[in-house]
């Protein structure tokens, strides 16, 4: 069913499409960046089409490609009901380098097609870092200002946090205790610290993430 | 209360204790709740104030009072992510002196399984904890067990934090020491690695014996 959306398109923007790929009646197509916006008009816009409907906008992270990102719009007609996806390939933007026509690292807005694009537009820049030229309001949607990077991308720590406040390291309110710290917060309750550095020392094939602070804030150990 | 006594032989009666115990014993029992709630362990703060369980009215808590204000009693009830951990930080600072912090279920105890980016792991790195209620959700009862060890640490001063543990099934237990295998009964005792002597029921008995 899907598949006359496939060959609309192809026939509409042959050179622009780089591959469509099918699997269970999923139809994929894959545009080139230039050639995202058109084709995600005309989907909306021609009648055999009429994708009215914007299910998602998502990203995906490929490091070891040249082209880094993938950008995957699903779209859905609610009077045909058939769906597609439609994809484009973009590189990741360097920081100072002027653009390059041959790398694309942008693509167009689609909130100006469906409106329902514009926070997830907004979520693609928070996770990724794309940026959608046009975007009327281009924040970030779930984290804060103050977050560095895009914590989606292959390339972020996994385990990496960036607090907005300072974690409580000494006592502070009414001599009530420390928090727990590593490894602790399990059922079998706190360690003796000293016991704990000590086979820190000898297990050399421990996390180094359980370390103790280097500035020696460690609480006292409890009885 | 341990310190009252009372004074036989008065026609009006009285009793004397300090005045620290007093307050606490008053405190303990009249906790009024802030719920911070934030996460899938709500549904299980509903049920532990449900009818089946009333896990809190019974115990002097029944008022909550959604301003911090007039609460002392501050329920962390589900993850909290590093972008709320301001609104939690400023929550707790506006409620008033004596106040208390329960956290309840493993998200807000130690961040559980978020081991990333968004969750801050444990909320004592931002606030002081009194009680720890470890759970992927704690059950009403380990709530329950929360309340009146923070009852239990009000009326002593104390203010060490603590873990509710979980509760032991002394009815299996018995049930493990009184019954034998019956492979036990007749040859005594057996290595455990090889047949657990584990038997839920009464062991049968061959006809006559009994």
């Amino acid at each position: 069913m899907s598949a006359v959306i496939v060959e609309r398109v192809k026939a509409h923007f042959g050179g622009a499409v780089v591959e469509t790929t099918s699997f269970r009646g999923d139809e994929t197509i894959v545009v080139t960046p230039a050639a995202y916006y058109d084709v995600a008009k005309f989907l909306r816009d021609d009648a055999a089409c009429d994708m009215s409907m914007f299910i998602d906008i998502t990203a995906v992270d490929y490091p070891s490609r040249d082209a880094r990102f993938e950008l995957v719009l699903s779209l859905y007609s609610l009077h045909k009901g058939h769906r597609i996806r439609l994809k484009t390939r973009l590189f990741e933007a360097e920081e100072g380098e002027p653009a390059d026509a041959a790398k694309p690292t942008t693509v167009p807005t689609v909130s100006t097609i469906w409106a329902a694009a514009n926070w997830f537009e907004r979520e693609v820049w928070d996770m990724f870092g794309l940026k959608f030229e046009g975007h009327p309001d281009l924040r970030r949607l779930l984290l804060y200002e103050e977050f560095q990077g895009h914590p989606l991308r292959k390339d972020y720590p996994a385990d990496k946090t960036q607090p907005l406040i300072p974690y409580r390291q000494g006592p502070d309110v009414l001599g009530k205790q420390l928090p727990f710290l590593g490894d602790e917060g399990m059922p079998f309750g706190r360690k003796d610290w000293a016991q704990r550095d000590a086979a820190w020392a000898d297990d050399a094939m421990g996390d180094p993430s359980d370390a103790p602070p280097p500035d020696g804030t460690a609480p006292t150990p409890v009885p | 209360m341990g310190e009252v006594r009372e004074i036989a032989g008065s026609e009006a009666g009285f009793a004397t204790t300090k005045l620290d115990a007093l307050l606490n014993w008053a405190r303990k029992w009249s906790l009024f709740q802030y719920p911070f709630v934030t996460a899938c362990c709500g549904m299980e703060f509903m049920s532990l104030n449900g009818p089946r369980y009333d896990g809190l009215a019974r115990f002097g808590a029944e008022a909550p009072r959604f301003s911090p204000r007039q609460a002392d009693l501050l329920w962390v009830v589900g993850t909290i992510s590093q972008k709320q951990a301001p609104a939690l930080k400023r929550i707790y600072e506006q409620m008033c002196d004596p106040k208390y912090v329960v956290a309840f279920g493993t998200c807000a105890s130690c961040g559980g399984f978020y081991d990333n980016y968004t969750t801050v792991p444990g909320i004592d790195k931002v606030i002081p904890v009194d009680v720890y209620i470890p759970g992927c959700p704690p059950r009403p009862e380990a709530v329950i067990d929360a309340l009146n060890l923070l009852q239990d640490k009000i009326q002593r001063g104390d203010k060490t934090p603590g873990i509710v543990k979980p509760r032991e099934d002394l009815v299996e237990r018995q049930l493990v020491q009184l019954q034998k295998s019956p492979k036990e009964l007749e040859y005594g005792p057996q290595r455990r690695s090889v047949e657990p002597p584990v038997l839920l029921g009464t062991p049968i008995k061959p006809e006559g014996e009994r």
